[in-house]
Formats: C-alpha cells, structure tokens, sequence
C-alpha cells in the first residue's frame, strides 16, 4: 500500500471525543461524523475516526460545515479529503488545466519518437504555466487584500504552488524529457535560475544603483551569477569595476578570459560529450595554472571565483546564503565539476551535496525528500511523498497522468485494483464532484478511467441537485451520452415528479415523453382525464393537441389524445367523423373502461341531432357498450344506488332506442343502402 | 483568426454575456459587457472592459485581457440578461425574481434598481418557496417580457411596480426563451417544439399562432428575429438543430440545419449584419453562419437604409426580396459554416455579437473576446 502506510491520523476540530463516542457515514468524497449519545465513560473509543480517517486517505480533513441543535446536542461534521479544492482563486487552475489534460488524453500516441516527446513535454509546460499564473493571481491577491489573516492565507498558498512548479519542473527534466548528459546540465541550470528567486532582489537592487561597482553587495552579485553560471552577466559587472581599477587591469582580463572560454555543453549534436570534456580539461588546467601561480592573490574576491570555476566544494560552499539550498548548490557543483554528468549519476552528487550543505545542521524537510527521491529517479516515491505534503489532489493526479503517457509507469499496480494514475484521477475527480460548482470537471476524468470511472460517475451523478430544468438538462445530456440508461430515467423521473407537484402538468408530459417513461406517462394522463371529468374542459389544449408521435408512448396517452381529438371533431361540427372515432375508442378498447359511461354520455347529443348519425350497425355496437358496461361492470351496486346514474342509463337507452327507430326509417327510404 | 481572441479566467460558471449597447452615433467598437454566473453558491453580476483601448477614434483596437469593472451579488442561477439601456440591465433568475441593476460609469459600482420578487412562480405566489426559474428575458425600453418555467409570460414596465400583464398558464410547458417580433408582438419557444407568437394588445390569454416541429417535439431552447426580415425567425432545439422559419407561411421551419451536437442554447443573428448568424452550444462549439457569399452573387431588388454600418464598410447591407436564409436547400446556396472554438470541451452558454466583436462564456469558467469577427 504505497500511499497508505505513512497518513498520520486526523484529528475532527471540535468534536468533543473527549466524553463523547463518535460515529461515521462515508459519503462519495466525503464523510459525515457525529457525535452520539453513547460512550460518555471515556474518550478512548473515539480514536476509531482517525484511523478511520488514515483509511480513507485523508490528507487534509476540514470542517466543511456544521449544524448547531440544542446547546447539548450532538453535531454534525462534513469531512472533506480534498481541501484546495475549495479556494477561490485555484479554479482558474482546475479549470485550464481541464483543458490540457483533454488535450493531452486525445493527443494519443499519433506521434512517434522525437515529436511525440517534444509533445509531451510542451504538455508539461502547459501545466507549469498554469500554476505559475495561478501563483502571480494568488500573488496579487495576498499584495491587494487588507486582511492580515487572508493575507497568510494567499502567501501559504503561494509558497505551495511555487513548491508544486519547482517539483514538476524538475520532473520535467529528468522524466518527460528525460535530458541526457550535457543537455541535462543546462535544464538543471534553467531549473535553478526560474526557481532560486531570494536573491533577485539583491541583484535589481545593485543592478539599479547609481554605482554598481561601489555598492556594497557587487560582489555577491557578481557570485550570484557565477554560482548559476550566468557568465555574460557575471562579465559585464566585472568590467564596471575592472574600468575603476585600472592598477589590476590585468587581472581582470585574464579572470574575463577564463570566464568566456569556459566550455558549456550545447543543446544542439555539433560537438560531442568526448570533444567536451577534453576542452572542458584544458580550461580547469588553465583556472588551476593561475590559481596556483597566485595571479588573483590580491584579490581574494577574484581568487574565490577562480576556485568556484575549479569546482573547490569548500569556495562554493562558502557562498551558502547565496545559494540558500542544497538543490542550488548540487548543480553549481555539477557546472564547475561535472559539466558532463549523466542523469543516473545524479543521485550520488545529490545525496552528497544534501549531506554536505545541511551539514547536519537541520534535517531535510519534505519538499528536499521529494526532490532527492526525483534525483533518485524513485517516481513512485515522489507521488507518494507529493500526496502526502500537498493539500490537494490536483498535483499528483495530473503528473501522474503526464508520466503515464510518458509510459513510464505502467508496471506499476495496485493491490486495491487498477493502477495508480486511475486510483489518483478518480479522487481528484470525486473531490470535483463534491464541489457546488466544480463537478462539470470530473466527468471528464472519469471518462478516463477505463476501470472504475464509469462507476464513480454513476454514484457521483444522481447526487447532483438538480435545482434548475437548464441543470437538470445539463446533468441528463452527460448521462445520454454515456448511455446511462438508470440515470437517465431517475433524472427525469425527478423532474417530473418535481413538475407534477407544481401542477405543471405539460412539463411533467414532457419529462416523462423524453425517458419514454410509459408508466409514468399514463399517471399524467390519468390527470388529465380526472381534471377533464371534474371541470368538463381540458387544461393544456396546446400540448395534447401536439403530442405527435410519443402519443403513442403509453395507452392512456393514445386514449387521451384520440379523446381530444373527438372534442376537436365534434367542436368543428364533424359529426360522423366524430361518431366514428368515439365508438372506435370503446370497441378497439382503446379507452378504459373506467372511462366508457363518460363516452357514452358524450354521445348522447349525437344521438339527438336533427340528423341522423349513428347508422344501425353503429347504435347496435353503442348498445351493446352499454350494455357490457352495466352488465359486465362488478360495481354493479353503484348504478342501482345512485340515481344519476341510473337516470343516465335510461336515458341513454332512450336516445339510442330513438336513435334506431330514425335510423331504420331512414335506411329503409334509401334505396339500395 | 484565434491570435484575436483573448481569454479570462474568471472562477465562476457564465451563464450570460452581453455588450453594453453603443449610443446611437457611435463609430467605435463595443467596449464594456456584463456576464451572469450559474450554478455558484454565490452568483455575480460583472461588468467587464473588454481591454485597453489602443489609438483612440475610427481605427481603435483593444488590446490586453478583459478585466473586472465592478460586480454584484446576484440571488439564484442568472438564467437570462438583456441591457434595457446604457445604464441598466434586466435580469432573470431561477429564483423567479427579475432585476433591473444600474451600472454607475461614474464610479464603477453597480446596484439593484428595481426587483419584482417571484415574478414566476409555482402553485402560489405568496407562500415562502414555490418560485419558479425565469428562462427568458427581453427589454424593449420601457417595456420588459419575462418567461418561465412556469409557462407564464408577464409584462413589465422599467418604471412601474406591478406587472402591466400577467398570463397565467400561459404555456402547459416549460418557456425557454422569448423576443419581441414587433413592438406589440412577442415570439416565445417552449420545451414540446413550439414556436408562439404572442399579440399582447389582444386581451385573449391565447398565442396568435403556433408553430411546431414535425416529428419527435423537439424542444427549442433559443430564438432570435431577423433584425430587417420579421418575418425571418431562427430557433435552436435540444438536438443542437437550428431551425429557420418563416412566420408568413406554413406551421414548419422552412429549413433545419445540422452542426451541433446537443443542446443549442444561443442563436443571434447579426444585428447589423444579418447574412452572419452565431451559434452555441452544450457540445462546446460556436458556430459562425455565413450567407453573405451567397447574398452577393444574386441581384439586389431592394435596398433599405436607416441602420447604423459604421464599422462594417467591407460589407454593406444587401437586402435581397429573397433571403438567403429562407432558400430550402442551403448546400446549394453556399452557405459557410465555421466553428470558432475547436477542442472545447465544456458548454458555451452564452455569446453576444456586437459590430466586429463577439464574447462569450463557458462552463470552464471561462469569457473570451474575438474583437476582429471579419478580419
């Protein structure tokens, strides 16, 4: 279990475990404490949470909220795991960063070798100018905001994503560029010269005087740049001072000549590491030559530049404050002595350079152990110390991501399942989820776990309050098109029992219509037809008018648009047409039969228009309706009992009796039919 | 071209953008838009300034990122917004409550002018719960039309209290969106495919005319006029399907064309440019419709005057008797269609197209300006 072994325990702020037992729910990214009445004898039993907490990975647990009762009863706590997820000015992070992980996630391996790393690595730098723009924003922030408190706050946050940029950075170098010796040295040098940023302010300060030479701090700028191997710099300050000291000329010359022959490894193939190296040999005997024939002896600024070319460990060690870390100090000691180092190397000099700059003094924090087990090319260490220290799941995820694509960790598995880069994608993206906003993002992640990620989004999505029918339209278009047939019903089952509680009918049809919910369409319908019955009037002429096609989604909503249809015919004085259809919805049992004595009582006054509409055939089936009805109907009880009833029956039997007298003599008159 | 578009970050979902309105003798480029938010425990009213203006006068351009002016805490979803003038912006909430907020350019602040609480609403206005999301606004100054969920459309004026007219119930299903075709005439659509048009002089709580998608009722989410043609309408649909009809004729769009892939949930036609027509959708595109190659090979039968072309002297108005629009078979007539964001992956809810400049925001919490629409 890489990444459980080591979470210390967390501690609930507030909760009294003291005299109270506590107890727990988990939640999809978060879990619900509560302090129950139980266990007052002794607080012993309550330290179950934290290791309840060290199980769920939890990094950084917080209060997200709580419920106050009654002075003495028992609270509430929301347990979040992913913290960060929760600041303001990190969205603008999670949201481009959304973005590049897409690209990267459809970028697949279309290309090969060279350009598909170059590729890989303009992806990593996306990332990095991602955070260093959330840096500059949570910058001006904690410069902008009066709250000393929220001032804190911003400047923790920017000494950790400038942590988070120097790791990645370096990660970078070694795993997705994976630099060979020469390059690598150079990248190390661009790493220490964006990172080291302490004694920029030193430098500007001298730089921008009136005097540069007489300032105080020249030569520690002038180090400043010959420790990081910015020689053009160093050279141009010297030359300030060497045209105010024209006595020791000569000295200055001979320290500028050294400093522009030193030899650098270039970047492009022109010269190889052996034609390197042996120029790089001629230079250091040359620096050694006027070293020892004490050509800077009166200069013992000059003399310690001179050693620092020659790679002295004690020289450069001697400049400690201007290195200000050990990282700094490994790759000037690289420069000056193994310009040519290759990167499996590495860790010897970084274990070596650690030891010697902390010189027992202090113990390596956990930043230096990351970056010692990156140098150590341990890239499962680094995850595991990195989700360890960080407070957010964002980090490790997406380089994770990034050194999976850059295959460099596929023999890697998990024993809880599938492998790292899922396990740490799909807690990033549950603790989008969790969030009131944020969780749009992490149905894309989820997308991109083949393994667990279609389960976690079914979980996460039916928690999604759908307050809106735009949201609520938003959540079932994710479902539609990942063919969530379960979720997508529930959604809109919600929304039209939402709708239906308003007495929004037409909206209820709708919802039901679009999850082909037939069931549920025949309740609405049953609606309808009751309002119908009780108000003798239809509500919402305009929608069972249009039902169109998904009429025929259920029965009742055939019944009832065909029954509209019949008040239509019959409003537009198309009697026959109507007749016909309002036998047809009784024989073809179309209609329930719940619903035949309400039809039959519209066509009585059919039966007494002036002219004759039912043929015989058609009174013959009405009477043989009606008589089913009263014969057939197991509530027989009810006609006997309730006079209307009765009354309509008879008179019923009456019309239709006349109805066929008239039509008879009519038949009869015409001839041949 | 994409080096013209800038882009913010802006931590919040944008549910709405519009540009500020230009006075009627203005010759430059928008300047100032507001953005809605959605879905945020804390929704915002902002007012943004599309960049610096570099070069003052005919020939200005913006340069930079758009930056924050001023904003305001918004109660609910911003479901829609519409400026009613320079100063004032009309907005709908999912709350039901509609707002007028006044922005004062004097001091950059913006404030609640007018509210009319649970101008929509379920079952009953005056229990404590029950509002009702408003979908769709629309300001004609003084006049303001609000839709809703709760299929009712109600009549404002900016300077009264009450309601000028209410029609309960008006839709058995949800109102999407709603515009005006004339001044007394509105247009709304609705969640079953149906395009109404409203008279709102006629007392009768019925549409004048209803229009309807064949087939499966589709429901429409966006509708805009053609700012010359009335009777030219455009409609977006759930499908992504945008649909063009002709209010003279027939009870069917006229022409459907394809290019999303879900939900449309803007269209506007240019306003002074009316050949272009822009789109967007839930699938993450924006789709830019171009008939003015089309317009400009057929001979011109007519010509009105009278809009403002100030900065679109590449392509004058040409209003032939038969748009292009309405032509049945738009493959035959040339017409271009371009996606003006490839690789998005989230919604855009929102664009406004004003001159030579469009915004729009995403569910990426994210507004983008394209200041030179074409260049």
């Amino acid at each position: 279990a890489p990444l459980t072994d080591t979470v210390p325990p967390q501690v609930v702020p507030g909760a009294d475990s003291s005299s109270r037992q506590l107890c727990f729910a988990w939640g999809p990214a978060e879990v619900l404490v509560c302090e129950t009445l139980f266990g007052r004898a002794g607080g012993s039993r309550s330290r179950c949470l934290a290791g309840a907490g060290a199980a769920a990975r939890a990094l950084t647990d917080s209060i997200a909220g709580t419920e106050d009762g009654a002075p003495s009863s028992s609270r509430v706590f929301v347990i979040r795991r992913d913290q960060d997820i929760y600041i303001q000015t990190l969205r603008k992070l999670f949201n481009e960063s959304h973005g590049i992980f897409m690209g990267l996630q459809r970028s697949e391996e279309e290309l090969a070798g060279k350009s598909r790393k170059a590729q890989l690595v303009q992806v990593s730098k996306n990332y990095r100018s991602v955070i260093r723009a959330c840096m500059e924003d949570m910058h001006q922030a904690a410069v902008s905001t009066r709250d000393p408190a929220l001032q804190g706050q911003y400047s923790t946050q920017v000494s950790i994503l400038s942590a988070m940029e120097l790791i990645w950075n370096l990660c970078e170098i070694l795993f997705v560029e994976a630099a060979t010796a020469g390059p690598l040295l150079l990248r190390l040098l661009d790493w220490v010269r964006l990172h080291v940023c302490d004694v920029d302010s030193m430098v500007r300060e001298v730089l921008s005087s009136e005097s540069p030479s007489k300032h105080k701090l020249f030569w520690n700028v002038v180090d400043v740049f010959v420790l990081q191997g910015r020689m053009d710099e160093a050279r141009h300050l010297l030359s300030k001072e060497a045209s105010a000291n024209p006595t020791s000329m000569n000295m200055y010359k001979i320290l500028d000549d050294l400093m522009k022959k030193m030899p650098v490894p270039s970047l492009s193939n022109t010269q190889t590491l052996t034609e390197l190296e042996l120029k790089w040999q001629h230079w250091h005997e040359e620096c050694q030559r006027y070293l020892q024939d004490g050509t800077f002896a009166s200069s013992p600024h000059m003399e310690s530049i001179c050693k620092i070319l020659l790679g002295d460990e004690d020289a450069i060690l001697e400049k400690k404050e201007l290195m200000t870390t050990w990282y700094h100090f490994l790759v000037t000691r690289l420069l000056y002595s193994h310009p040519t180092v290759k990167p499996m190397e590495l860790r010897f000099y970084a274990q070596s350079s650690m030891d010697l700059f902390l010189g027992g003094e202090s113990s390596p924090e956990p930043l230096d152990m990351i970056l010692m087990a990156a140098f150590e090319f341990e890239m499962h260490q680094v995850i595991k110390e990195c989700s360890i220290v960080l407070s957010n799941w964002w980090f490790v995820a997406h380089l994770t991501d990034l050194l999976d694509h850059c295959k460099l960790l596929q023999s890697h598995n998990l024993y809880f399942g599938s492998n790292m880069r899922e396990f740490l994608l799909l807690e990033y993206a549950s603790g989008l989820f969790s969030h009131h906003s944020l969780w749009q993002l992490g149905v894309d992640y989820f997308d991109h776990c083949p393994e667990y990620g279609r389960v976690y989004l079914e979980l996460h999505i039916e928690r999604i309050p759908l307050s809106t029918e735009q949201k609520a339209l938003k959540v079932l278009r994710i479902c539609e098109q990942r063919q969530m047939h379960e979720q997508v019903r529930s959604i809109c089952k919600i929304m039209a029992m939402k709708a239906l509680r308003n007495n929004r009918l037409g909206s209820a049809l709708s919802w039901s219509i679009r999850a082909k919910d037939a069931a549920f369409a025949t309740l609405i319908s049953d609606r309808f037809l009751k309002d119908y019955c009780e108000r003798g009037c239809f509500s919402d002429l305009d929608l069972i008018d249009n039902l169109g096609p998904s009429m025929l989604l259920s029965d009742r909503l055939t019944f009832l648009g065909k029954y509209r249809e019949f008040h239509r015919l019959y409003g537009e004085k198309r009697f026959p047409e109507a007749a016909r259809l309002l036998l047809t919805l009784m024989t073809a049992h179309i209609a329930p039969c719940s619903f035949w004595m309400t039809l039959l009582t519209d066509a009585l006054p059919l039966l007494e228009q002036k002219e004759v509409i039912f043929s015989a055939e058609q009174t013959y089936e009405l009477m043989r309706c009606l008589e089913d009805l009263t014969a057939g109907n197991p509530d027989k009880q009810k006609f006997q009992d309730d006079d209307i009833e009765t009354t309509k029956v008879e008179m019923l039997r009456l019309a239709l009796a006349r109805n066929l007298a008239r039509v008879i003599v009519k038949e009869g008159t015409v001839e041949g039919s | 071209a994409m080096e013209d578009v800038s882009a913010k970050f802006v931590s919040q979902k944008i549910s709405r953008t519009r540009w500020r309105p230009l006075p009627a003798a203005a010759l430059q480029p928008p300047d100032v838009f507001a953005t809605g938010s959605w879905d945020n425990e804390d929704n915002r009213i902002s007012i943004w300034s599309a960049g610096d203006l570099v070069n003052a006068g005919l020939n200005g351009e913006y340069h930079g990122e758009p930056h924050l002016l001023c904003d305001i805490q918004h109660n609910g979803d911003v479901m829609d917004m519409q400026f009613l003038d320079q100063e004032r912006i009309v907005v709908a909430s999912s709350t039901g409550t509609v707002t007028i907020f006044r922005h004062h350019q004097n001091n950059q602040t913006l404030s609640a002018n007018h509210r009319w609480e649970k101008a929509h609403y379920h079952v009953d206005q005056d229990t404590s719960c029950g509002g009702a999301a408003c979908t769709g606004v629309v300001c004609n100054n003084p006049e303001i039309v609000t839709v809703g969920e709760d299929g009712r459309i109600n009549l404002f004026r900016a300077d009264q209290k009450d309601a000028v007219r209410t029609i309960d119930n008006a839709d058995s299903s949800t109102l999407h969106a709603v515009t005006f075709l004339r001044t007394t005439e509105i247009l709304t659509v609705n969640s079953i495919g149906q395009l109404k048009i409203w008279d709102l002089r006629q007392q009768r709580n019925e549409p004048s005319q209803i229009f309807s998608l064949a087939g499966d009722r589709v429901p429409l989410h966006c509708v805009d006029r053609h700012p010359n043609q009335q009777h030219i309408v455009a409609t977006g649909g759930q499908d992504g399907m945008l649909s063009i009809w002709d209010i003279r004729q027939g009870t069917m769009p006229v022409s459907l064309l394809n290019a999303h892939e879900a939900e449309m949930w803007e269209v506007h036609f240019h306003p002074s440019d009316p050949d272009h027509l822009f789109t967007c959708s839930e699938d993450g595109s924006l789709w830019h419709w171009d008939t003015s190659t089309n317009v400009s090979e057929k001979p011109s039968f007519l010509h009105q005057g009278g809009r403002s072309t100030a900065y679109l002297s590449h392509s004058t108005i040409n209003q032939s008797v038969m748009s292009a629009w309405l032509s049945n078979d738009p493959t035959k007539d040339r017409m271009e269609i371009t996606n003006l964001i490839p690789n998005q992956t989230l919604s855009v809810n929102s664009l406004d197209v004003l001159g030579p400049c469009l915004v729009y925001g995403t569910d990426a919490e994210a507004i983008y300006v394209n200041r030179q629409l074409f260049a």
